[in-house]
């Protein structure tokens, strides 16, 4: 019996192999993929290129990481200029209107329409899709790496203070914070105020609670959009972060100081810290033997309509200027990334999160988010979907958001060095934010957002 | 009569010296002249077109109050450590000159730090005056809150100026101690047998003599210290905290390639680059006057 099977078997082989390397005798058409990633991460952005590859015969992916998002983008624009770009690259959220003024780029939806790939649009997270999505909807991009931020919260220390759960209102963990300041921990709380910050602090906090960080929807609607973060809730959230900090409740953590905010978690020295949901799997590696943690969603001021959070990460832009067997092959590509069994690969490899409904049910049903490791990522879908995303909470369309976040962490430094009032600080940086998106407005005159 | 063998015609001279003015030429000149088309204009990043705006740049640049304490910082840095790595170079050196025990070693070793590239060298100083895990922890258990480079400007400058220094002392040591070894030793043994003492011999013999080597590190030390900051700035502080270590070549570097900003940088670095050639020229007509060459 089993001689017979064995048989069958490499019969059926033998026959797909010769199948298989009839397609062969072509020379793979070959595509150049760059992506900001290193470390581990580059590692698995490699297995799947790999993955891919092996998948079928006709394209190969070349992918190269270029070390991180503010460099692949500068290098991609170099490349661009001298007509050597990538077919593909990876871009980074706030890159999102740079390149959509760019007019480099193949739009993704009509690429994948062209080669005859039907995605459904409607299976990504709205919070996901229209963050990358034009006014109107189309997709230009593909989202890839997602994440969103979450509250990590130490479960010892708070049962110390004879809580089981995690604070929901941020009036909550002003009591919290201080009952475990008076329970004798050193650091309640971690953040840290640079540029990167921006993202939970700022640009997390006005989502969920519906506040605009510009006017024009965030800019969605118009390139004359201007900031004004100095006049919304998050006045009143500034002014609670540094009374924390100078009650000694709240403590600065970077990098530069010895110590970064996920270390400072991990370790059992601070007690609750706000990080991507990417954090996930080094908080588990690298923390202090039998800390008990989770993951909780960011807290909103009582009395608040919760909005949905939004996403952070990258998008996957098709570049201008190849040949069509290359966008064959880009668009199997990304075909081959939207697929759920991808989605699993890469959320269990890395803490990003599945970017589409199919791909969130299909975990599901392996059972990926009942297992320890895993076990809280799913807090991040429903932070992402905790509503329907307004007009507000779409995202942010800002022209040289790298800068304006650059001038966040600027001012937050001036004003946690007690060299500002909080209004003072956030009017400077509305001021000098207004100035970078006048600037980036008049470099781009007569054309309008998509 | 000397005998002189000279070419008589100068195509010969123009030849040898083509293939230094085309590097010349395509590394220096054509940037440069780039540079000051950018700055003239308003750059779309990704080359989709651009606008001349004439003088506009410069104009929104020299109204920018950040700009200003940029150029503060800037002077505050090279000025300080310039003045650091040369007194500590020059100390070095002369010890190491008068042969005492151990001098050889001192030699080879303190030359080392000029061979290690200043992003490395920020990493180990970033370690080192950590305010939370490094060297400055121990001092911060004494009086807490010391040393807070995290929000303290004034630490954070303090902490780029010790790793600039702490480089350059091992380039200017090399040119202090060629240039003690080239005053001849009768003249310093002359001045011993006369009876005068070591300090009176350094200020009266071997300073003097030293002094075109000083001007020439003072030149090439703030020179550097607007240019080769870079790396040490970038790795220790990004600029921070609010600013106070944002020196002009890293407003350039993240105005530029993170901001994309092409424009605005290319205008900084043209008033980075009069700035230096004035400080240069300032330096020849007036300091130069003090040298003693013999």
């Amino acid at each position: 019996m089993t001689i017979i099977k064995r048989g069958l078997a490499a019969l059926a082989a033998g026959a797909l192999s010769t199948a298989l390397a009839v397609p062969a005798f072509a020379e793979p058409v070959k595509f150049d993929f760059w992506f900001g990633l290193s470390g581990d991460l580059a590692r698995v952005v490699d297995t799947l290129c790999k993955n891919f590859n092996a998948s079928q015969k006709d394209y190969e992916v070349v992918c190269t990481s270029q070390g991180n998002y503010d460099a692949t983008l500068q290098n991609t624009i170099a490349a661009f200029r001298a007509g050597k770009q990538p077919a593909v690259v990876q871009v980074y959220d706030v890159g999102t209107a740079t390149m959509m003024l760019s007019g480099a780029y193949k739009p993704a939806d009509k690429l994948m329409e062209e080669n005859g790939y039907k995605i459904d649009y409607a299976d990504y997270f709205p919070g996901i899709a229209r963050y990358y999505a034009t006014s109107k909807g189309e997709m230009l991009s593909f989202p890839f790496n997602s994440s969103t931020a979450l509250m990590y919260w130490n479960k010892d220390a708070f049962a110390k203070i004879g809580k089981t759960e995690a604070p929901k209102t941020w009036e909550d963990v002003g009591a919290d914070l201080q009952a475990m300041k008076d329970a004798g921990y050193e650091c309640p709380m971690a953040i840290n105020i640079s540029a990167n910050e921006s993202w939970q602090l700022m640009e997390q906090f006005s989502a969920i609670h519906n506040q605009p960080i510009a006017t024009k929807n965030n800019g969605y609607d118009g390139l004359d959009a201007r900031l004004e973060v100095n006049k919304t809730k998050f006045v009143q959230y500034v002014t609670d972060l540094k009374k924390w900090y100078d009650a000694g409740l709240i403590k600065i953590k970077s990098k530069d100081l010895g110590q970064d905010m996920v270390q400072a978690f991990a370790s059992g020295t601070c007690q609750v810290i706000m990080t991507s949901v990417g954090d996930h799997g080094t908080v588990g590696k690298t923390q202090k033997e039998g800390m008990k943690w989770d993951v909780a969603e960011l807290p909103a001021y009582a009395g608040t309509e919760r909005k949905n959070s939004l996403v952070g990460g990258a998008s996957l832009w098709v570049l201008s200027g190849k040949s069509d067997a290359e966008y064959k092959g880009v668009a199997a590509f990304l075909n081959f990334i939207h697929d759920p069994k991808t989605a699993l690969f890469w959320s269990t490899n890395t803490g990003y999160i599945p970017v589409t409904k199919s791909g969130f049910d299909y975990m599901k049903s392996t059972g990926f988010y009942d297992k320890a490791p895993y076990k809280g990522r799913e807090v991040a879908i429903a932070s992402l979907t905790a509503s329907e995303p307004t007009e507000i909470t779409r995202g942010i369309r800002l022209g040289n958001f790298t800068q304006i976040r650059a001038e966040f962490g600027t001012q937050m430094q001036a004003i946690f060095a007690n060299k500002v009032s909080v209004q003072q600080g956030l009017d400077t940086l509305v001021k000098n934010g207004d100035a970078i998106l006048d600037r980036f407005q008049q470099t781009y005159p007569g054309k309008t957002l998509p | 009569m000397e005998k002189r063998v000279t070419f008589s015609s100068w195509t010969i001279g123009i030849l040898f010296a083509v293939p230094q003015l085309l590097l010349i030429f395509t590394f220096f000149y054509w940037p440069a002249g780039q540079a000051v088309y950018w700055s003239l204009t308003l750059q779309q990043p990704w080359g989709g077109g651009n606008i001349w705006v004439g003088l506009d740049n410069f104009r929104s640049i020299l109204a920018n109050a950040d700009y200003w304490n940029s150029i503060t910082a800037s002077l505050v840095f090279a000025g300080i450590s310039t003045g650091l790595a040369m007194f500590v170079a020059l100390v070095l050196a002369a010890l190491t000159d008068r042969q005492l025990a151990g001098s050889r070693l001192y030699r080879v070793v303190l030359i080392w730090p000029y061979g290690i590239a200043a992003p490395a060298l920020a990493m180990a100083f970033r370690f080192v005056l950590a305010p939370e895990a490094g060297f400055m922890a121990v001092i911060n258990q004494v009086w807490p809150g010391f040393w807070d480079p995290g929000l303290d400007g004034a630490d954070a400058m303090a902490s780029i100026i010790i790793a600039f220094s702490w480089k350059y002392v091992g380039y200017n040591f090399i040119f202090f101690l060629a240039a003690f070894q080239a005053i001849p030793r009768s003249l310093i043994e002359a001045a011993a047998m006369d009876g005068s003492g070591v300090m009176r011999r350094f200020w009266d013999i071997q300073f003097p003599l030293i002094t075109p080597t000083i001007f020439f590190l003072l030149v090439i030390n703030i020179t550097e210290s607007f240019q080769d900051s870079f790396g040490i700035v970038d790795i220790m502080t990004s600029g921070g905290p609010a600013n106070a270590t944002n020196l002009m070549v890293y407003k350039i570097y993240s105005d530029g390639f993170k901001g994309l900003d092409y424009s605005g940088a290319a205008a900084q670095s043209i008033i980075l680059m009069l700035l230096i050639v004035v400080l240069t020229i300032f330096q020849f007509r007036f300091i130069e006057r003090r040298v003693h060459y013999r």
